[in-house]
């Protein structure tokens, strides 16, 4: 069984690799799509989201079948289930920019808020970075590197905070923006949610390696971390 | 949790050859311990100096210490017959003897002494019970135990252990030769006789291992690799041996 179950897991990691890729060209497509409120563009990513999540689907069907014909144990048997539970992460951020894309759709205003497109785009940048590193430390088996991936969602999660100040603050000088603003504090929030999916990403390359189930998501350790941060920036 | 049998330094030579290298393993009471590894690594041998079944073997030296309950099993004080009932085995193949259920199961006791055929009677009756076939018997206990289904003759054979009251019951692959569904059906019977009895079973069916056994020791070449409780030797080995060898990934 040993030969067929390897080279059958390294098809799916293969996959599950792919489907990285794409997601986090999705993620820039979204935002993209939403600064430049270019509805075309939009809505091409809600139709391929459907494709990934069909791959999700293929990938975790041929997953449960490995596990149930092959009964991997041990290393085997980690890797399988660190595959499932990282490429259903993996969807969920794929979501998360359909979702953002469909903002884009919804949105009937042309305005946008210059000084938070700045901030989600960099918020974007981060994030996709973190989820390609996440790849690859994924392929290279590197629990080190997971657990560093998984300290940067802090950025994120003080990017959000930050974001969130700047669209409140608008809205306080014009409330005729509320659909905008509704919608922008939509995206920074999936944005973050994006962030909590990477750490999860982290979370499963741990188990794979060590076999420990670990909380590794900064804000959820210690909340008080992101003010902390954020007061750091203000002095 | 209490232990039952330790053995330490446990070497053994079939003339020469050194088949067991050295190694300690100690046994928890009222727990399973599944022993594994490939044919040929020593976990029969090793099974088998468990109640001194090597005796009978030319050419045989072993040393090191077996300790039941803290007693040298070794020692020339040691009544074999008492020892062989307080540690019981089941072989692989059934192998019951040519008479009824009923005296297939009284056997021991009779061997023992014992002649109130009300108590026996008794015995037998919650023998059969516990080893979970009873319901298919209870009607022809006087019919020879070998007109059964292979299934139902390894549960006889568990019965006739359990009936001297044993200790330790040692099982030496004890459904290899039965279909998953009487397989399944003793692999219940044993995980309900844990609480009144210590099992050490050798088994080469590595889903069984880790169905019903708390503990698992991994013997390769006659050395003990790795021994811990099952779920870690199932899920995260510390010896990349273990995990090569339960992924069937040897050679």
């Amino acid at each position: 069984m040993n030969d067929s179950f390897l080279k059958e897991l390294k098809k799916l990691q293969r996959t599950y690799m792919k489907m990285g890729i794409t997601v986090s060209d999705q993620i820039y497509q979204s935002i993209k799509s939403f600064i430049d409120n270019d509805k075309k563009l939009a809505r091409k990513i809600v139709e391929k989201d459907t494709k990934v999540n069909d791959e999700e689907v293929d990938l975790e069907k041929e997953s449960l079948n490995l596990i149930a014909l092959k009964q991997p144990v041990a290393n085997n048997f980690r890797a399988i289930i660190s595959l499932l539970k990282a490429s259903s992460d993996l969807e969920r951020i794929g979501d998360h920019a359909s979702t953002i894309a469909r903002e884009t759709l919804r949105l009937k205003t042309e305005n946008r808020m210059p000084d938070v497109n700045d901030a989600i785009s960099q918020m974007s940048l981060k994030i996709r970075g973190m989820l390609e590193s996440s790849l690859d430390a994924y392929v290279h088996e590197d629990e080190q590197a997971a657990r560093l991936i998984a300290e940067e969602d802090l950025l994120i999660d003080k990017k959000f905070v930050l974001a969130k100040d700047i669209i409140i603050k608008d809205i306080e000088k014009d409330t005729n923006k509320i659909e905008l603003v509704s919608s922008y504090l939509m995206v920074v929030r999936l944005l973050e949610r994006i962030g909590d999916h990477i750490v999860n990403l982290s979370e499963w390359i741990v188990y794979n390696s060590t076999g420990k189930i670990v909380e590794l998501n900064p804000g959820k350790i210690e909340p008080d971390l992101i003010a902390e941060e954020i007061k750091k920036d203000i002095k | 949790m209490t232990g039952i049998l330790q053995t330490e330094n446990v070497h053994l030579y079939y003339g020469e050859n050194e088949a067991l290298h050295g190694f300690d393993l100690n046994f928890n009471k009222n727990e399973i311990t599944a022993l594994i590894g490939p044919s040929g690594c020593g976990k029969s041998t090793f099974l088998r100096c468990l109640n001194r079944m090597n005796d009978l073997r030319t050419n045989v030296t072993i040393t090191g210490s077996f300790k039941f309950n803290g007693k040298d099993i070794y020692s020339p004080s040691i009544d074999l017959t008492e020892l062989r009932k307080t540690i019981g085995m089941v072989f692989q193949q059934p192998n019951p003897f040519p008479f009824s259920v009923y005296d297939n199961v009284a056997y021991g006791l009779k061997l023992a002494g014992m002649k109130n055929k009300h108590k026996i009677d008794k015995i037998v009756e919650e023998s059969l019970k516990e080893a979970a076939v009873w319901d298919e018997v209870k009607d022809s206990l006087n019919k020879s135990a070998l007109s059964f289904s292979g299934g139902q003759q390894q549960r006889i054979c568990i019965a006739r252990v359990l009936a001297v009251k044993p200790k330790i019951i040692l099982m030496d692959e004890p459904t290899s030769a039965l279909d998953p569904i009487s397989s399944s059906k003793i692999e219940d019977t044993l995980v309900r006789l844990k609480k009144d009895f210590t099992i050490i079973m050798v088994t080469h069916n590595m889903q069984q291992a880790s169905r019903i056994s708390d503990k698992t020791a991994f013997l390769l070449n006659g050395d003990l690799i790795e021994y811990d409780s099952t779920q870690k030797m199932f899920v995260n080995p510390s010896n990349k041996k273990t995990s090569d060898y339960l992924n069937g990934e040897f050679g």
